[in-house]
């Protein structure tokens, strides 16, 4: 974290006469404009919709929020949401650990491709990650007919929504991760193994301390994504109703069916996941800059 | 433990850090491994240590052959230039990881631990900041503490990676007696690597000049100041002139002392104070100057200068003791004539 420092010293050519401020103050109007556009447009984006989101989801009581959320469609699609998370979060945790540990510690071939490419599902359009497995596993992809002759479902089902997911989310945990570990160096775990430490050791006792914070971070962020994914998995899933909706999916089917209050209930608990997030993530850096 | 390298070489890309290393460093020796940044001296210690594989070569400890063993079972200690400690643990649980990580057959017990940790605190002098945390410890502090976290293991070879690079000049001065000293008591084989020539002469009973990937020179640090094998350890250790028989003014060296008759090579290396300086009392022939002097404390360097045939001046550098240039009543701008009572001859 970078300390801004005010310059403390006047200028120079200051006239003792006139009002001597610091070149970073500005008058009085100024900052009031400024502040005021900034919280006036993060009122309009953010907290508005958000406000919106809940005023339509108890539209009609809360009876009526509880009873849209209780119905088995919605029901199912908090558990396909839950479970994808379930799968992709521990997943691209261990591949952002592994990632991240061979581009910070060792040297080879393609180190620089790799670090590309871990950053590619951030610079693809999720809906482009999703057609690329319908491509592949779909009826008239690549593996389709063996897939089909195998009798195993992946598009237009569960386990074309968890690749997606996973495709989509996998950079989180080793975008936290490499910067920290390049900074830190590998000395500490040098000298655990000088030490006489097994490598798990080294990596249990010496270098997750000192990551943890990041990781978990980096899980917050792959978490809230993975659960609130929606291009990449309304492509695979189909869209089926109680068997391949997710949240964010079934959020939007239930709107074009003009139920309101289904749609913004089910919207309120992504709103409430990403509260919660967004407090998390302020707790964890908080921590982080207090180390 | 004695170890014997033998023929080591290692690559980076194209770039040749050690280039057939051949070492023999006896039971219980305090060796330094000096030579200017990017000599490969680091590498070669990592080497020793199992920290980086040698591409050729191999490692002996004892005669036993270390070189594909790793790092875990060489029993060795590594004190890391930036000391690596452990940044979330405490001074104790520091320098008690390496106890407690032990093979569960092998660990001792932890009131062992306990009290070997706190012996080793006290032989660091710094028993009284076992819970502290290392970012709450200066330099000199984190640097004691990573030398007793490496002792802990009781390692049969100590090797240290720049020691004292990263202290301010007091504490250096301060820390350098103190591992001589902790030598001579534990007398285990311990292996430093130093940029630092005075460091080298101050603190080691042997010195290996490392330069290029190879060794120049390996002695005592008398030896090695005394009687440099080569051009490059003349120049690295200690200060030098440097007089070129062809280039310069034999006349003048002849003047000045230098014994021409069996010339042993074309350069000749003196040292600042194997040069005697004399004020010129009769007589103008001599075209050298005194243009400076610097105190020094116990002796006074001697800044001259010689006016050369092409215009450029030559400063030559001398030493005298402080009474002794007292006495002499030089001033700046002195008239001075020189005597060069010892020079090393190379080609």
């Amino acid at each position: 974290m970078h300390a801004i420092v005010q310059p403390s010293t006047k200028p120079l050519t200051s006239n003792p006469s006139t009002t001597i401020r610091s070149a970073l103050q500005e008058p009085l109007w100024l900052k009031i404009t400024l502040i005021a556009i900034a919280l006036g447009f993060i009122f309009l984006f953010l907290c508005l919709p958000l406000l919106i989101v809940l005023f339509h989801a108890f539209a009609k009581g809360v009876g009526a929020y509880w009873e849209a959320i209780l119905q088995p469609d919605t029901l199912a699609a908090i558990k396909l949401t839950l479970l994808t998370a379930l799968v992709t979060v521990p997943a691209n945790t261990l591949f952002g650990i592994a990632a991240a540990w061979a581009i910070t510690r060792f040297e080879f071939r393609g180190k620089s491709l790799l670090t590309t490419l871990i950053d590619l599902p951030f610079s693809v359009s999720p809906v482009i990650s999703g057609v690329i497995f319908v491509l592949l596993f779909g009826m008239q992809g690549y593996f389709g007919e063996w897939l089909r002759d195998h009798d195993i479902k992946i598009v237009f089902a569960i386990p074309g929504i968890i690749l997606a997911t996973l495709f989509v989310t996998f950079p989180f945990v080793a975008r936290q991760l490499i910067p920290l570990m390049q900074e830190m160096g590998n000395e500490e775990e040098e000298a655990a193994l000088s030490l006489g430490a097994s490598s798990w050791k080294m990596f249990f006792k010496v270098t997750l301390p000192n990551i943890k914070w990041a990781l978990l971070y980096g899980v917050l962020l792959c978490n809230a994504r993975a659960m609130g994914e929606f291009g990449a998995v309304s492509v695979v899933s189909g869209h089926i109703r109680g068997l391949t909706n997710t949240l964010p999916l079934h959020v939007e089917v239930s709107y074009n069916d003009y139920q309101t209050v289904g749609a913004f209930a089910s919207a309120s608990i992504l709103a409430g996941l990403a509260v919660v997030t967004l407090v998390l993530k302020t707790l964890l850096e908080w921590k982080q800059g207090n180390r | 433990m004695s170890i014997v390298l033998s023929d080591i070489s290692k690559k980076f890309g194209d770039f040749c850090a050690l280039d057939h290393i051949n070492l023999e460093i006896p039971q219980g020796e305090l060796l330094a491994l000096l030579g200017p940044s990017g000599c490969g001296k680091t590498t070669l210690l990592r080497i020793i240590a199992g920290l980086e594989r040698a591409d050729t070569g191999k490692v002996l400890f004892n005669g036993q052959d270390m070189t594909d063993e790793d790092v875990r079972n060489r029993g060795i200690g590594f004190v890391f230039q930036h000391y690596a400690l452990f940044r979330h643990m405490t001074v104790f649980d520091n320098v008690a990881f390496g106890l407690r990580f032990k093979p569960a057959k092998l660990r001792p017990s932890e009131a062992i631990i306990r009290k070997n940790v706190k012996e080793l605190l006290a032989l660091v002098h710094l028993d009284w900041l076992a819970d502290r945390y290392p970012d709450q410890l200066s330099g000199g502090q984190r640097q004691r503490i990573a030398l007793a976290r490496a002792l802990a293991v009781e390692p049969a070879v100590l090797l240290l990676d720049e020691p004292f690079g990263a202290l301010d000049a007091s504490v250096r001065k301060e820390l350098r007696l103190w591992l001589r000293h902790l030598h001579q008591n534990l007398h285990v084989t311990t292996i430093f690597v130093t940029h630092d020539q005075e460091e080298a002469m101050e603190v080691a009973s042997e010195i290996v000049v490392v330069n290029k990937g190879k060794v120049e020179q390996k002695g005592t640090p008398s030896k090695i100041y005394d009687e440099p094998h080569n051009d490059f350890v003349s120049r690295f250790v200690g200060q030098t002139n440097v007089f070129h028989l062809e280039k310069d003014d034999a006349h003048w060296l002849k003047s000045a002392g230098i014994v021409f008759d069996n010339p042993q090579g074309v350069t000749a290396h003196v040292r600042p104070h194997n040069i005697s300086v004399e004020k010129q009392i009769n007589g103008t022939e001599s075209a050298i100057v005194l243009k400076d002097w610097q105190h020094l404390g116990a002796i006074i360097r001697l800044e001259l200068v010689k006016d050369s045939a092409n215009g450029a001046g030559k400063t030559i550098y001398a030493e005298m003791p402080n009474d002794a240039f007292r006495h002499s009543a030089l001033k700046r701008g002195d008239k001075v004539s020189l005597f060069i009572k010892h020079a090393h001859w190379f080609n």
